[in-house]
């Protein structure tokens, strides 16, 4: 093979041996648990993961059981070492990733979460309800009249400043969308602060520092600085908040427009790879077409050049097409 | 290192490379006279006069020299003429060089120290080096530097031009220079390629070069030049000094469009054939900044009679004479790697499983080059083959000269949103868009006494706008700064001049010698 000027550009990387549900697996050393269980084959729910971010252990969704630990640990987070003992499905982690799911569900709409989420849920057969009302479903009349929940001003919750709590059903983080740009939309009743926006807007991708976590307790929300609208903040509209956002939380405009209009239709979307036509960088654009209109555009989180995150032409940069 | 090049605004995810080797510890160096977004995030910007790179980069080289800091050891065994080199730089002192360039001296002897006691230095730049009058001097006087210090043919060092448009090194690839033949063999002196492309296509190749852009202008102008088919450009807007352009344009015998839009040039012609978008409605590759080259994929059908390129060439042949099969894209390429040998490793498999191939690639086991020019590094004379040659090249200030009446600098670049001429990028909503603006210094605009918004008119030796003002920090008294997004609203290329190098056809986009003055009171506010 002619070779001349290759080189690998990884270095050598050692092999380790552990076990996960009594089954040796071998991956490699520095890794994660969440890793070796993939490579053993073993599904495992995750919300606040995403490869091509730092794992940030906010949802716990992940968790399991490590022998000799005296919690559950992490998956997504937790290095694999040699000779670990873990085990992923005994009652002890199922209880734990239900209860996960379930007060998630409770308090924020997951109606639009990856289709992933839904299957984890049932799967553990969560049952956000018997916390009070499905956070998904619309709160009952009674209830939002009653409301501290729906009226509950999020954005400018203080510390300590709390209404005392209505106990017969689960506290909701429910409010309006913010619809205040014309290119995505942010609907903070569906988010479950996995805190992936922030990173993708910091340091793990963009560097724009647009938004952060506000707040405390079960105040904590996403927020721009001083709440202002997006177009007053530091946003720069590269939609990569929308890449990693796993509840539908972070869309499109046209998503959000068409789900309202009832025309949203996945069954009806072809996703086609090709590349950006703007500068040379030459990203991977995944376009989701429906009825011959681009209606999403995402990028592979294992694409070399993008590693999943693209710039605001090549997210929202594709109007001119089909102009007649 | 980035060297004229804005790469936060026109390489944004290039940049998220850049951002991640910051964060790992990697030091940035921004050369630009902007202080840009880029600069932002850089450990040392050298804020340089518009068109004074060869002197800076003339007084790093000795800087590096004088301190013992050159690579002798690649000197010697890789490289030639540096002898001659050494003696054209000589002369640029530290003092020399702030006094050339406007950049403190410490600065310029901590960039030349930083870059050469690097373990891997990548140098990078963009169209701050090349749109000049004398760009391939710009580029050259980068390459020697890094030849002094070695930091090229290895993993992690290089140089590295950010190409500006999606498949512009495709289309060099592809042989749309003025001297060369798919896979850059050269037309006039490789008879081996032009024999084998004769053999494929049954037609004698004369060898004997075209004309670059700026050559084809001129030729217009002689009359030389009479029927023109344009695909897929807007010189109408595009070109430096678009008065001119447009009346050539505009009076042709034949001017034919085949584009997307209805552009200005398009306005132009005697006939508009209506395309399809390559990288939405296509199938096919391009070519990256990296040399990947990558598949494009149809994802929509294209509106009303709008028609693949490849169907619009073979009709077109079809009603001069020629009966060309209609060709999948497929075909064409794999004609292409059947004469092209760089590309001949690349099938469309071959790119869909590894997510494209970097050329050089000859053959189907051959993984694609991550880097270029290694042989430099090779211990046996014969595998180095040619040494690479050091260019002493010399100072050569903007074309356009900085007047008592025309006494500002205007430079043109990019915005993060938009994109050249703004035909793509007009058409989104996107919340960041400003329009044209003539951005001023916040001392410029004390001394004119002009505000933010204010409309103001712009005047160069070839031409006069009328733009509103937007005050930037970033810029230094003396600077101001345009882009040309925004034709239909400023036409900042009656501002610009079509001073070109020879070699590259580039016209010095980036320095224009302009006055500003400010409307009455009226015509300000209306």
């Amino acid at each position: 093979m002619s070779t001349q000027g290759y080189v690998s550009v990884d270095a050598p990387v050692r092999m380790i041996t552990m076990d996960v549900d009594g089954r040796p697996v071998k991956v490699r050393e520095g890794t994660t648990i969440l890793e070796a269980c993939k490579t053993a084959e073993i599904d495992t729910p995750t919300l606040c993961y995403a490869s091509n971010l730092t794992p940030v252990n906010a949802c716990r969704v992940c968790v399991v059981e490590l022998e000799g630990a005296r919690v559950l640990v992490p998956a997504c987070a937790r290095k694999a070492e040699a000779g670990m003992k873990v085990k992923t499905d005994t009652e002890r982690v199922r209880h734990s990733r239900r209860l996960v799911l379930e007060f998630l569900g409770s308090s924020v709409d997951l109606s639009t979460a990856s289709k992933s989420t839904h299957e984890w849920i049932a799967t553990y057969e969560a049952n956000p309800a018997r916390f009070g009302a499905d956070a998904s479903m619309p709160p009952p009349p009674a209830a939002s009249a009653a409301g501290e929940t729906a009226s509950h001003d999020r954005d400018h919750a203080e510390p300590g400043h709390h209404a005392s709590p209505d106990v017969s059903s689960a506290a909701t983080v429910a409010q309006a969308p913010k619809l205040d740009n014309d290119l995505y939309m942010r609907d903070y009743s569906k988010c479950i602060l996995c805190y992936k926006c922030v990173e993708a807007c910091g340091d793990d991708a963009q560097n724009t520092f647009a938004i952060g976590v506000a707040g405390r307790g079960f105040d904590a929300r996403i927020s721009t600085e001083f709440v202002v609208p997006l177009t007053d903040s530091a946003c720069v509209y590269c939609g990569n908040c929308i890449g990693v956002c796993p509840t539908g939380a972070l869309m499109f405009n046209t998503e959000y427009r068409m789900r309202k209009d009832g025309t949203w239709d996945e069954s009806k979307q072809k996703v086609t790879s090709t590349i950006c036509p703007y500068c040379g960088v030459g990203c991977d654009l995944e376009l989701h077409v429906q009825a011959n209109e681009i209606v999403k555009v995402t990028s592979p989180a294992d694409n070399s050049v993008t590693s999943g995150h693209l710039c605001i032409k090549g997210r929202f940069g594709f109007s001119f097409v089909g102009n007649k | 290192m980035l060297w004229g090049s804005n790469a936060r605004a026109a390489h944004p995810i290039f940049f998220h490379h850049v951002l991640k080797a910051i964060r790992k510890g990697a030091k940035l160096a921004v050369v630009d006279p902007r202080q840009t977004a880029s600069a932002q995030f850089a450990d040392l910007w050298l804020g340089l006069n518009v068109g004074s790179d060869i002197a800076l980069s003339h007084t790093v080289a000795r800087e590096i020299i004088v301190s013992g800091l050159a690579n002798q050891a690649f000197i010697e065994n890789s490289t030639s003429g540096f002898e001659a080199y050494r003696d054209c730089v000589m002369e640029w002192t530290l003092d020399r060089g702030e006094t050339v360039t406007g950049i403190p001296a410490a600065s310029i002897r901590e960039l030349a120290h930083t870059y050469a006691r690097a373990d891997r230095a990548i140098l990078c730049w963009t169209l701050g080096i090349t749109e000049h009058h004398n760009a391939v001097d710009n580029v050259v006087a980068l390459i020697n530097l890094a030849l002094l210090t070695g930091h090229v043919g290895r993993y992690g060092s290089g140089l590295n031009p950010l190409r500006g448009q999606n498949n512009v090194q495709g289309g060099g690839d592809m042989g749309a220079i003025p001297n060369k033949l798919p896979g850059f063999q050269d037309i006039e002196t490789d008879a081996l390629a032009r024999a084998r492309f004769e053999a494929a296509w049954g037609v004698p190749i004369v060898p004997k070069a075209g004309w670059h852009l700026t050559q084809m202008f001129d030729a217009m102008e002689h009359g030389t030049l009479r029927a023109l088919y344009v695909i897929g450009e807007n010189p109408a807007s595009s070109e430096a000094d678009v008065t001119r352009a447009q009346h050539l344009l505009g009076s042709r015998d034949t001017l034919i469009v085949q584009d997307i839009f209805m552009t200005r040039t398009a306005e132009l012609a005697h006939v508009v054939f209506p395309a399809s978008v390559s990288a939405f409605e296509t199938e096919g590759t391009v070519t990256n900044s990296e040399r990947r080259v990558q598949r494009v994929r149809k994802a929509l059908d294209p509106p009303g009679n709008a028609r693949d390129d490849i169907w619009i060439i073979t009709e077109l042949a079809k009603r001069l004479g020629a009966a060309w099969p209609l060709a999948t894209a497929e075909m064409a390429w794999d004609e292409l790697r059947s004469l092209s040998p760089m590309h001949r490793g690349m099938s469309y498999a071959r790119i869909e499983a590894l997510g494209g191939l970097q050329w050089p690639c000859p053959d189907e086991t051959h993984p694609g080059e991550k880097f270029l020019h290694a042989r430099l590094w090779e211990k046996d004379p014969e595998k180095r083959g040619r040494l690479a040659p050091f260019s002493p090249v010399v100072d050569d200030p903007p074309v356009d000269k900085i007047s008592d009446e025309f006494p500002l600098r205007l430079t043109t670049g990019r915005k993060l949103d938009s994109y050249n001429t703004g035909v793509q990028t007009r058409a989104f909503a996107s919340p960041l868009r400003e329009g044209e603006a003539i951005e001023i210094s916040p001392a410029e605009a004390r001394s004119l006494g002009v505000r933010d918004d204010e409309r103001v008119r712009v005047i160069s030796r070839r031409g006069q706008v009328v733009a509103k003002v937007r005050i930037d920090p970033g810029l230094r008294s003396g600077l101001v700064f345009m882009t040309f997004h925004f034709p239909e609203e400023v036409e900042t290329n009656l501002l610009t001049i079509d001073a070109t190098d020879p070699r590259s056809g580039t016209a010095e986009f980036k320095a224009a010698a302009v006055r500003i003055e400010r409307l009455d009171a009226q015509a300000a506010v209306s």
